[in-house]
């Protein structure tokens, strides 16, 4: 890959757009889909029929062309889905922002909808019967038969050996989940409105999977989320702020299993978020330094710890005493999830996010801290995955 | 029953059952709402097309309908159902099996055929027919006969609604492989344990373990070891590999103990260890022998083997003594 790649600022999100998030939504996936679509349309101050592509996940179940038949949006001219997951999320922008650079499509909509609470769960499948053995689920033989089958179980694995390798303790992931919390309280659309936590509540909630207890676990959330991307010169026309893409990145490491990578020299970093951190930081110029928020993503607390440490606020091991003095909170260093994160806010994978991103850079967040010009976004931990810098138009 | 000659002639006692009709049973009530009520709410199905009168009428089917999976519901016999006097096939094929010592009976599978909705109004009647028995088997639970039934739905008119195949074990409790769980032999089986996908590239691993052995692939290139296993090495490009024996030891490189959700193959908590074997490569297995709040990174620990069910054998590690 190139030090300079042409996707610097190549790329602007000019509308963002959700349902309500809830733990259930009474509606189908694809109507959340349409509803999320239709109101980033219409906050981008654009028409269905202006939108000529669509971007999601493979994960999501709602394809672009229904999306498109209900909007009434006609033609498409571009259309991608990525894999992995949350992993993904960032990863629809940069569809994006590749196809509207290259001139493929001039207004993409990048959605994720799903009734991940009240429809099918991700923590729970487990069958009887083998699935068919496919590269893909034979990797899972490796890990169901002896009862690791849900997402929190293959993260804790990761914790447990980096609890052993930094000295950090279940207090310090618990930090990250009264940030959210206190952040959550005070924003109208998080689930957890007006209910923050202490750091006691943390300690004393249920064990899910040692060393993680309940409070360490993101929501499961029903609802949608879309945005809307365009170049930024056709952003100049529209009535929103622009949030610039300065960068986008996707990053697998090596040696990447989804959701297992066990199997590598060292198992407490993240090297695909390394990856990341790189091209971000190298095609931009840009450092952590120039972050005045971040957006970490948050299924499970333990793996914003090395998110901060691969992006270098600060070093590896030492993410603990980043957040244990106050760096990650209003007023802080780098105030993280100021929308409630995942724990806080609802999980919609990681778009809704993105939308926050969206929001610090407008200057409309609930919690909005002073002058930010940049914002670090990042996606899924644990599998190939992608990050945003996002910044002010000038 | 240990001898061959008085199994082969068991079974053909068993075998003159398929085929015969156990006779036709019908329903009694007609389909009606308060039934299909209590059940969408029993199951969580919030799907309106089985309560709404207006959301069923602007749905595809015009009307309101009966989930289809209750099929089975409007015809069955009752709590405490009433004889079917003396000669019924199946009260008769019951008798024989629990006769030699079959006593215990499980539940194992039920698949259904629906040739049309089922509405308000229509009143359903069954038929059923012995459809096969097994020979004998050794299963998990104990030693036993599949039996298996067929029963044809229609509704009194004479229209085909549907139809269910359901087949029971009965077993001898106390002789299978998980008896010492298995209780009084009338408690629910234990499921099994998910099933791993198995294929060219990993079959290898899974068979040793049947036999008590923990394998790992070898490159024939470089001898380089790996696990999981792939078909390709990626250090020196060779797609020819065989496999080595492990010695068996190794150290918990890391570990997690499972407390939710509790899926029923599996006792809680349930430790699971990231074993890195001396050899150098790490494996995932469950950490036995010892209570999950004692085990710490580092442990030096040792493979044993646990025989799960008949197709299913895995490799655990307990503290090295
Ligand atoms: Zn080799």
């Amino acid at each position: 890959m190139s030090e300079k790649h042409r996707l610097v600022d190549a790329g602007a999100i000019v509308g963002i757009g959700a349902t309500e998030f809830s733990k259930e939504s009474g509606r189908s996936d694809l109507q959340l889909a349409i509803e999320a679509c239709e109101a980033a349309i219409a906050d981008a101050g654009l028409k269905p029929s202006d939108i000529d592509g669509f971007v999601t996940f493979t994960q999501d179940t709602n394809p672009e062309i229904e999306v498109a038949k209900n909007l009434g949006v006609g033609e498409i001219s571009f259309f991608s889905r990525i894999h992995h997951g949350g992993g993904a999320a960032c990863g629809t922008i940069q569809q994006a922002v590749l196809a509207v650079s290259a001139g493929v499509a001039d207004y993409v909509v990048c959605y994720r909808a799903f009734n991940e609470r009240s429809g099918h769960r991700f923590g729970t499948g487990v069958q009887d019967r083998a699935p068919a053995p496919t590269a893909d689920t034979a990797h899972f033989s490796w890990y169901s038969p002896h009862g690791l089958l849900t997402p929190a179980q293959w993260v804790a694995m990761f914790a447990t050996r980096y609890l052993h390798e930094y000295g950090a303790t279940s207090e310090d992931f618990g930090r990250i989940a009264v940030a959210d919390r206190k952040h959550a309280a005070n924003n109208p659309k998080a689930w957890f409105y007006e209910k923050p936590i202490t750091l006691q509540d943390h300690q004393e909630s249920r064990w899910i999977v040692e060393p993680l207890h309940l409070l360490d676990c993101c929501q499961e959330s029903d609802g949608g989320q879309a945005l809307v991307v365009t170049t930024p010169e056709r952003a100049k026309d529209l009535p929103s702020t622009p949030a610039i893409v300065r960068a986008s990145a996707q990053g697998a490491g090596e040696n990447q299993d989804m959701m297992t990578s066990y199997y590598r020299e060292s198992i407490t970093g993240l090297p695909e978020m390394g990856l990341i951190a790189r091209q971000l930081w190298n095609t931009t110029g840009l450092g952590p330094d120039d972050m005045q928020a971040a957006i970490i993503y948050d299924h499970f607390t333990p793996l914003a710890l090395p998110q901060l440490e691969e992006f270098g606020f600060c070093k590896r091991g030492e993410a603990k005493d980043f957040i244990a003095d106050g760096n990650i909170e209003l007023g802080g260093r780098l105030p993280i999830n100021t929308n409630g994160g995942q724990l806080g806010e609802a999980y919609i994978h990681g778009m809704n996010g993105i939308a926050e991103g969206v929001r610090l850079i407008r200057g409309e967040s609930t919690n909005q801290p002073p002058d930010v010009e940049h914002v670090l976004v990042t996606a899924g931990t644990m599998v190939p995955t992608s990050a945003l810098v996002l910044g002010r138009d000038h | 029953m240990a001898d061959d000659a008085a199994k082969a002639a068991f079974l053909a006692k068993l075998k003159e059952f398929e085929g015969r009709e156990v006779g036709t049973q019908d329903g009694a009530d007609e389909v009606n709402q308060a039934m299909i009520r209590h059940w969408v709410e029993a199951m969580g199905d919030r799907n309106p097309v089985y309560t709404d009168a207006g959301a069923a009428e602007r749905s595809v089917h015009g009307q309101v309908i009966a989930p289809p999976v209750m099929m089975q519901a409007w015809v069955m016999r009752g709590i405490a159902p009433p004889s079917r006097g003396p000669g019924n096939a199946q009260d008769e094929l019951m008798a024989l099996v629990e006769s030699e010592g079959f006593t215990s009976v499980v539940a194992t599978n039920c698949e259904q055929e629906y040739d049309r909705m089922v509405h308000l109004g229509d009143h359903l009647r069954n038929r059923t027919v012995i459809d096969s028995v097994s020979e004998e088997k050794a299963t998990g639970l104990g030693v036993g006969h599949f039996i298996t039934t067929r029963v044809e739905y229609e509704t009194l008119e004479g229209e085909p609604v549907g139809r269910q195949m359901f087949r029971i074990l009965k077993f001898r409790a106390g002789t299978g492989r998980q008896a010492a769980s298995a209780g009084d032999g009338e408690e629910q089986a234990r499921p099994k344990r998910p099933r791993p996908a198995l294929n060219r590239d990993n079959q290898f691993w899974f068979d040793a373990a049947k036999e008590h052995r923990l394998v790992i692939q070898r490159c024939t290139g470089c001898q380089a070891l790996r696990h999981p296993p792939r078909p390709r090495c990626d250090k020196c490009g060779s797609y020819e590999w065989d496999a080595v024996d492990a010695s068996g030891r190794g150290t918990v490189y890391s570990f997690v103990v499972n407390h939710y959700p509790q899926v029923p193959s599996f006792d809680y908590p349930l430790a699971v260890g990231l074993i890195e074997l001396e050899e150098g490569t790490r494996l995932v297995a469950n950490i036995v022998g010892i209570d999950p709040s004692e085990i710490t990174v580092g442990m030096p620990v040792e493979v044993e083997f646990v025989d799960h069910d008949a197709d299913l054998t895995l490799p655990a590690f307990h503290p090295t003594k």
